[in-house]
C-alpha cells in the first residue's frame, strides 16, 4: 500500500491524530512561554540567578528526549502514561530557547535607550513594559518558534508513553516495516513545523520594529 | 521645588565605583536659570555628575540637593520627571514615532490624550519641526539634526524648570551644530530654564555657559564665566583650551 492510498483510506485517523499533536505542542508552547517569558525576565533582572537558570534549562534541552519521557513516567503528578506527562516533557524542552532568548532580547536593548527611559522617569514595570519588551519582541518570538519547531519533532516521540498524536504511525510503521504508515505520521508532522515556523516568522516581522 | 535662588547644589559629594573615585569631592551651585556647561575630557566624570542630579547614580558621599531636597530624599521616579534629560540621539525610543516620543513624560505622567497632543505640537512647532509633518515619523526616518530637536522637544514636554544636556550635539555635523546650539541658547532663556550641559567640546561650552565648569579627574578645576576661561592662567584650562 502506498503513502497515498493509507491516507486516503485512513484520513479520519491522520486527521484526528494531527489534532492531538497540535494539542500537544499547543499547550506545551504555551505554558512554556508562560513560565519561560517570567524567568527570562527574571535573570535580567537579578544576575544571582542567571547561572542557576540558564543552566537547568541547559541540562534539561540535553537529556535525550526518549529518557525523558522515561524518567517522568514514575513520578507523582505529573508523571504516569499519556499526554500529561508528554505535555510536561515537552514543557521542559521548549523552556531553554524561550528563557535563553528573551534574556538575551533584553539585554540587547541599547543602553543609550534604556537610560534615556530612566532618565524620563519610566518605573521598572513602565521600562520593561513601554521599552524592554516591544524592543526585544522579535528575538523573544524567535525563541518560541524554535522551541515551538523542536517541539512539533519530539513530540512524535510522546507516542512512545502513550500520549497519541502522529507519533503513533510512525511507531507502529516502524514495528511492521511499513513505510506508507510511517510517511503518514512523518510527513503531517513536518507539515505542521514549516506552518508552525512560518506563521510565527510572519508575527515575528510584524513585532519587528525596524521594519516600520 | 523651593523658591530659593539655588537649582541644583552638590555637598562635597563624591562618586565611586568598588572604592574608585570617579567624581569629587565636589561642591557647586547652579543658580536658577543659568545654564552650567560641564566641560571636560572623557572620562572626567562629567557624564557621572550628570546622572547624579537625576538620580541614575547616587552620591558614595556628600549630598546632591536638586530644588531644596536631596536626591536621597526624592522618589526618583518623581525626580526625573521633573527635569528634562537630553542626550546623544540614540536616547530616542526607536520604537516609538516622534509624537509617542515627545508627549512621553506627559504619558507617564496620566495627562488627559488631547492635552499630550497639543502639548506634542506645540513643542515640535518650538524647536522647529513642523507638527503636520513630523509627527508620525519614526526616529530612523529623521537626520541627526532633527532626531536632536525631538530630543529636546521631549525634554521640554512636561515643562521641567531644570534640563540635563548629555552632549546632546555630538552627533551632528558642525553647520548643524552650530545652528542647535544658537536655537537652544535662545530658547532656554526665552523659558527661562536651567541647564546643565555636559560637552567636551570647547567652542560649544564657551557659546552656551552662563559659567563654565572644567573637571578633570573627577573634579572641579575651574568654575567661571566663559571670558574668564579664556583669560584664565590655570594650567589645566590652558592645557583643555590648545
Amino acid at each position: 500500500m502506498s503513502f497515498l492510498e493509507y491516507l486516503i483510506r485512513n484520513g479520519g485517523l491522520v486527521w484526528a491524530r494531527t489534532v492531538e499533536h497540535l494539542v500537544l505542542v499547543g499547550v506545551s508552547s504555551g505554558i512554556a512561554v508562560a513560565v519561560g517569558l517570567p524567568l527570562g525576565i527574571l535573570i535580567t533582572r537579578n544576575a544571582k540567578l542567571r547561572g542557576p537558570v540558564l543552566g537547568v534549562a541547559n541540562v534539561l534541552q540535553t537529556v535525550p528526549s526518549l529518557a525523558l519521557f522515561g524518567f517522568l513516567i514514575p513520578l507523582p503528578f505529573i508523571g504516569g502514561i499519556g499526554a500529561r506527562t508528554a505535555i510536561v516533557a515537552l514543557i521542559l524542552y521548549a523552556l531553554l530557547p524561550i528563557i535563553r532568548n528573551t534574556y538575551t532580547g533584553i539585554s540587547g536593548v541599547d543602553r543609550a535607550v534604556r537610560d534615556a527611559a530612566q532618565g524620563m522617569g519610566m518605573t521598572d514595570g513602565q521600562l520593561l513594559r513601554l521599552v524592554e519588551l516591544p524592543l526585544a519582541a522579535p528575538v523573544i518570538l524567535a525563541g518560541v518558534r524554535v522551541a515551538t519547531v523542536i517541539g512539533v519533532g519530539i513530540a512524535t516521540i510522546a507516542a512512545a508513553i502513550g500520549a497519541g498524536g502522529l507519533g503513533v504511525f510512525i511507531f507502529s510503521g516502524v514495528a511492521m516495516v511499513d513505510n506508507a504508515q510511517i510517511l503518514a505520521g512523518a510527513v503531517p508532522a513536518a507539515v505542521l513545523a514549516l506552518l508552525a515556523d512560518g506563521g510565527l516568522h510572519v508575527v515575528e516581522r510584524r513585532l519587528d520594529w525596524t521594519r516600520r | 521645588m523651593d523658591l530659593s535662588d539655588t537649582a541644583v547644589a552638590f555637598r562635597s559629594a563624591e562618586y565611586r565605583i568598588d572604592g574608585r573615585r570617579i567624581v569629587g569631592p565636589l561642591d557647586l551651585i547652579v543658580s536658577r536659570g543659568e545654564t552650567v556647561v560641564l566641560l571636560g575630557r572623557s572620562g572626567s566624570g562629567k557624564t557621572t555628575t550628570l546622572r547624579l542630579i537625576n538620580a541614575l547614580v547616587r552620591p558614595s558621599a556628600g549630598d546632591v540637593v536638586v530644588g531644596g531636597i536631596s536626591t536621597a530624599s526624592w522618589d526618583p521616579v518623581t525626580l526625573r520627571r521633573s527635569i528634562g534629560y537630553v542626550i546623544q540621539e540614540i536616547g530616542l525610543l526607536p520604537h516609538f514615532t516622534v509624537a509617542k516620543n515627545v508627549g512621553l513624560v506627559p504619558k507617564l505622567m496620566a495627562w488627559p490624550a488631547e492635552r499630550i497632543g497639543k502639548r506634542v505640537g506645540e513643542l515640535l512647532a518650538l524647536v522647529g519641526l513642523p507638527p503636520a509633518e513630523f509627527r508620525d515619523r519614526y526616529p530612523h526616518q529623521l537626520s541627526g539634526g532633527q532626531r536632536q530637536r525631538v530630543g529636546l522637544a521631549r525634554a521640554l514636554a512636561g515643562d521641567p524648570p531644570l534640563l540635563l544636556c548629555d552632549e546632546p550635539f555630538g552627533a551632528v555635523d558642525p553647520l548643524t551644530r552650530s545652528e542647535l546650539q544658537r536655537e537652544f541658547r535662545g530658547l532656554v532663556h526665552r523659558l527661562e530654564k536651567t541647564v546643565v550641559f555636559v560637552t567636551h567640546d570647547v567652542a560649544e561650552a564657551e557659546s552656551l555657559a552662563d559659567r563654565i565648569v572644567l573637571m578633570d579627574e573627577g573634579r572641579c578645576v575651574f568654575v567661571g564665566t566663559p571670558e574668564a576661561f579664556t583669560r584664565s592662567t590655570n594650567e589645566l584650562v590652558q592645557g583643555f583650551r590648545t
